[in-house]
């Protein structure tokens, strides 16, 4: 039972890792309408970003804070300067170009700061809660650093005009666009606050599995399987989605398939869900009209 | 091609004219009197791309041996291709290099699956692929490969040592290991069951409890640690490349497991994993060793360390002075750079091979103290030998004698 | 999209041609000194069998509209099922092939169910996550039996027959050389058919075709199982020449450069294809030269990384030559004419 409780324990702390990463994806298919596959690469840049300020001497929150605002600016540039031309263009040309941010942060970041892993400092004590292994200060953190966000971006796409603007820009453009929304303004909007997101979500990562330059690689797509669970399109159920295939892959890793079936397992789960419940468990069924 | 020939031919009338002190050497293609040509294939990209720093500071050893003047007069031309850890790749690239570059050998070419692809070929061609860069057992086979030789004690054998210490040092061992799903993992794990398995009269048939695997796609190892714990286990065996070392080690501090532990030599870095892992995490584990630890200060003072300090700061300088692909670059590049020294004039492949395979106690600079290389026309495994040593404070400790291939 | 060349009544002399010459390279080999002349060759094969992989992708995103990261998968598929036939079965190379068309073409048509219920963005994501999956599955102790784990399957190099006096790096070029134009010829007719413009419409405008009475699902998984068979083929091909398979060759970048050989040649275009296979092999070589220029040159502390290079070209194709190598060719000839009709016309 204790061996379970464990698992359970450690899945949710992978599962708030993974939570984070989704937020992250949610954030740019809700203001963008678009699936980042870059967003972990930026996410783990962003990371290096920080590490780079700490190990100049800046203080750890200093550091975030800059970090979180050099990531939205960076996000924005991004949407801007790179995405902004291919605004029109079919969804091949803006996967092709995910992919290509994608080699492009992955190549950049270890030409800079090589391949060796970084120790990340983290805010959290790792001391342990109740003493028998279960929970320490430092997962508690991320779980709740992780719900914080998720209340602050659910609070501000339901309450304030900004937000609904930006949704609005996603799902229907054009009458966003009547209604006076500058649309590309809120789409580069999105793709900052993702990668602010990322940041956070990085930095949150990064004491835990420590700084590498492919660091986001398997959390990326554990990101996505929580994502899909939850309903792509929505905050509360991605953040639930991670939570869920987090517990699930240790769960299942330790009793079921074993160890060397997880990438398999969350194959199983993208494939599965997006078969079954497209939507995820907490999205609405969007119905296309014709 | 037909402007390499062309170089070839005009680099050959300069030597005429300029220098015929040397004249009258012998030479396979890539070797003139001017230039020894060598190959390479590295993960410069992709998924191994933290090896590529081996390549990196073989390049900046030839540098520095060029600007003191070659080796018997011959500068080094040395072409390190990226085959970004691809098998196909590499064969290519290896081709590119024998029977369009026409290099002298191949040098150090990386990666267990990579040198796999290419072996066959190399010795069909009769072209030396030499020190391979990789720890599989297998290169040592020159009955069936005798073009193909290894470098670097075969994870094997320190599977082995190992299991010996475990049986002689622990009572009723139960063993958990943890082990990355690749070709390292298999062959250290491999190499130590054996040697479990050979001892079952002493410590029991069932002495291995639990293996558990990873990906290094996974996030973290921290469900495997919680299942090695769960076991019951009271020594364990930690095969994992540093990132995952490092986890492992954190992992199993802050749930309270306190094992017996062996960490693999691939991780044994101070600097990479146990200053990570939090060192008074990793007080007493047990690791095999060959090369100084650069990250442990123990060494400052060595004489090799401040000549291989000189040379980092001066040809290695983007280098991560932490990784210890800078001490085995350096070491197996100082090794070659023996090899043709003595090879003299008579630059033929078959003399490369012969005097690769005739090294009689060559003493390596950043080799720990009494390790030497030794080969024959029957051994092709250089380095045989390794000694145990513990973590104590900030730094690795050498205890007992050397461990060497045969009394394992 | 340019679809213009499929219209055209039947193969163009240009096109076979253009096959022809490429059949002749290989003699070249008879009154060529070089000792480099079969790496070229080696070269040859890497680059057909790329082209073919390309071939197989561009009919599913190219001419069927559908987004695959994952045809590595399908690539190692057909490779470890040559490599399993030849190593285990005894079979000669060249009976693996059909083999592994068809066991890919399977698999392509159980994936293409699930992905039948995905577009744009999901598929994307589907197949990005089967290409980050395969190399561990290929490592399934369950299975490692046949697949050799993680230390892969080595294979002989297969030896032409006697009679053509050719060294083996011809004969394998003329065996992919073989392939590949029978796989042109067969997508070449097929795009050209009724099939063929009813997987066109259903890219175009899928809502407009099924109204018509186009079976989209149909369509979409057909179009799905032989992408993934030609593909397979190619794998098939690779580890015969290359003569060994193993995990580690089967990555996300697999996926990445086919669809980069993809994005360069031309979406929807068949000559594209061979464009792109040129490009992947040429590219990957030169991504490192173009790395020692850049530090030459800019006098760079740091080497630039190929796939640093590699992202900054597929991005600067976007912007510039969306329609690829062979798209650009094609607009450019199109220009010229125009201004020649007008030019007479006035």
């Amino acid at each position: 039972m204790e061996f379970f409780l464990q698992q359970f324990a450690a899945g949710l702390t992978s599962g708030a890792i993974y939570a984070c990463v989704a937020l992250g994806l949610v954030m740019i298919y809700v203001s963008t309408d678009h699936i980042n596959f870059a967003q972990g690469e930026m996410a783990m840049f962003a990371t290096y970003l920080a590490w780079a300020m700490i190990d100049a001497g800046l203080p750890y929150w200093v550091a975030f804070g800059l970090t979180v605002l050099v990531a939205f600016a960076g996000g924005f540039a991004i949407q801007r300067v790179i995405l902004k031309p291919l605004e029109r263009a079919p969804v091949l040309a803006l996967v092709v170009s995910f992919i290509a941010l994608l080699s492009i942060f992955n190549a950049v970041a270890g030409m800079i700061w090589s391949y060796t892993i970084k120790q990340f400092p983290s805010p959290f004590p790792s001391r342990d809660l109740f003493g028998n292994g279960l929970v320490s200060v430092q997962q508690l953190g991320v779980v709740g650093v992780t719900l914080v966000m998720l209340g602050l971006l659910t609070a501000f796409f339901r309450f304030t005009t900004l937000g609904l603007a930006m949704r609005a820009a996603a799902q229907n453009a054009d009458s966003a666009r009547l209604m006076g929304v500058r649309v590309s303004w809120m789409l580069a909007l999105g793709w900052g606050l993702a990668a602010a997101i990322g940041a956070i979500a990085g930095m949150l990562v990064a004491p835990i599995v420590f700084l590498d330059p492919n660091m986001m690689t398997g959390i990326l797509v554990y990101g996505f399987a929580g994502a899909l669970v939850g309903g792509i399109g929505n905050p509360m159920g991605a953040v639930a989605g991670g939570f869920i295939v987090g517990v699930l892959e240790n769960l299942v890793g330790s009793y079921v398939i074993g160890n060397e079936l997880k990438l398999t397992f969350a194959l199983i789960i993208v494939i599965g869900v997006l078969l079954l419940k497209p939507a995820g468990l907490f999205g609405r069924v969007i119905v296309k009209r014709v | 091609m037909t402007r390499l020939t062309r170089r070839t031919v005009l680099s050959g009338a300069a030597t005429l004219l300029a220098a015929p002190a040397i004249a009258g050497g012998k030479y396979s293609p890539g070797a003139s009197d001017t230039e020894i040509k060598i190959g390479q294939t590295m993960p410069y990209s992709g998924n191994a791309s933290a090896y590529g720093a081996n390549g990196r500071a073989h390049a900046a050893y030839f540098r520095m041996i060029n600007e003191q003047g070659g080796i018997n007069g011959r500068k080094i031309n040395f072409i390190s291709l990226d085959d970004g850890y691809s098998p196909p790749k590499t064969v290519e690239l290896a081709r590119q290099l024998v029977e369009r570059d026409q290099v002298l050998f191949l040098f150090a070419p990386l990666g267990t699956q990579c040198n796999t692809a290419i072996q066959k070929y190399m010795n069909q061609k009769k072209v030396p692929q030499l020190f391979v860069a990789t720890g599989a057992s297998k290169w040592g086979d020159p009955a069936h490969f005798p073009w193909t030789m290894g470098w670097q004690p075969d994870y094997r054998t320190e599977g082995m040592i190992y299991a010996k210490h475990i049986k002689q040092t622990v009572k009723n061992p139960k063993i958990a290991i943890l082990r990355q799903n690749d070709d390292m993992g298999n062959d250290y794990v491999g190499g130590f069951r054996e040697q479990i398995a050979a001892f079952k009269d002493t410590i029991g048939a069932d002495a291995i409890v639990i293996e558990a695997t990873y990906e290094v796609t996974d996030p973290t190892v921290d469900s495997q640690i919680l299942q090695l714990k769960n076991s019951g286990a009271n020594v364990f065996y930690n095969v994992t490349t540093p990132k995952f070392a490092a986890q492992a080690i954190k992992k199993a501090a802050e749930i309270g497991w306190k094992p017996a532990q062996y960490l693999v030599n691939v991780s044994a870095s101070v600097g990479a994993v146990l200053r990570p892992a939090g060192l008074e995490n990793a007080q007493g584990i047990i690791t095999a060793q060959y090369i100084k630890d650069v990250t442990d200060p123990h060494w400052a003072d060595a004489a090799d360390f401040k000549e291989w300090k000189a040379w980092m700061d001066k040809y290695n300088s983007t280098a991560n002075p932490s990784e210890s692909a800078n001490v085995t670059g350096y070491a197996v590049a100082f090794t070659v750079a023996q090899v043709l020294k003595r090879c003299g004039d008579d630059l033929t492949r078959e003399n490369v091979m012969r005097q690769a395979a005739s090294m009689h106690d060559l003493e390596v600079p950043m080799l720990l103290p009494g390790i030497k290389l030794n080969t024959s026309a029957t051994d092709f495994y250089p380095i045989e030998s390794v000694r145990l040593s513990h973590v104590e404070g900030e730094h690795w400790t050498l205890f007992g004698d050397l461990v060497s291939r045969d009394a394992a | 999209m340019t679809t213009s060349w499929a219209m055209k009544r039947g193969v163009g002399v240009t096109s076979i041609l253009f096959w022809i010459v490429l059949a002749l390279l290989p003699l070249i080999g008879f009154v060529s000194e070089s000792s480099s002349f079969d790496y070229y060759m080696f070269m040859g094969q890497s680059m057909l069998i790329y082209a073919i992989a390309v071939l197989g992708l561009n009919l599913l995103i190219g001419f069927n509209g559908q987004i695959s990261l994952g045809h590595s998968a399908f690539f190692a598929l057909g490779a470890y099922t040559a490599a399993i036939l030849m190593n285990f079965g005894g079979w000669p190379y060249w009976a693996t092939l059909p083999i592994a068309a068809v066991v890919c073409f399977a698999a392509g048509l159980l994936f293409g169910f699930p992905a039948l219920k995905l577009e744009g963005h999901y598929l994307a994501l589907a197949t990005f996550t089967l290409a980050i999956a395969v190399p561990q599955l290929l490592k399934y102790k369950a299975i490692a039996g046949w697949t050799g784990g993680v230390g892969g399957v080595l294979l002989d190099k297969p030896d032409p027959p006697e009679w053509t006096r050719l060294s083996p790096d011809q004969w394998l070029y003329y065996v992919c050389l073989a392939a590949a134009i029978l796989l042109f010829w067969v997508v070449f007719n097929l795009l050209r058919s009724r099939n063929g413009r009813a997987l066109m419409a259903v890219r175009d405008h899928s809502m407009a075709a099924s109204t018509m009475g186009i079976d989209l699902a149909r369509y979409k998984t057909i179009a799905f199982g032989i992408s993934a068979g030609i593909t397979g083929v190619a794998g098939g091909l690779s580890a015969i020449t290359v003569a060994y398979v193993a995990p580690d060759s089967f990555t996300l970048q697999l996926s990445i450069s086919f669809l980069v050989g993809l994005v360069v040649g031309g979406i929807a275009s068949l000559p594209g294809c061979l464009v792109g296979g040129v490009f992947i092999v040429l590219v990957q070589n030169s991504a490192q030269s173009i790395s020692d220029w850049m530090k030459a040159t800019f006098a760079l502390r740091y080497d630039v990384p190929a796939w640093a290079i590699y992202g900054v070209l597929l991005l600067l194709l976007m912007y510039f030559l969306p329609a690829g190598i062979a798209g650009g060719f094609a607009q450019a000839r199109t220009w010229w004419t125009m201004r020649g009709r007008r030019g007479r016309q006035q």
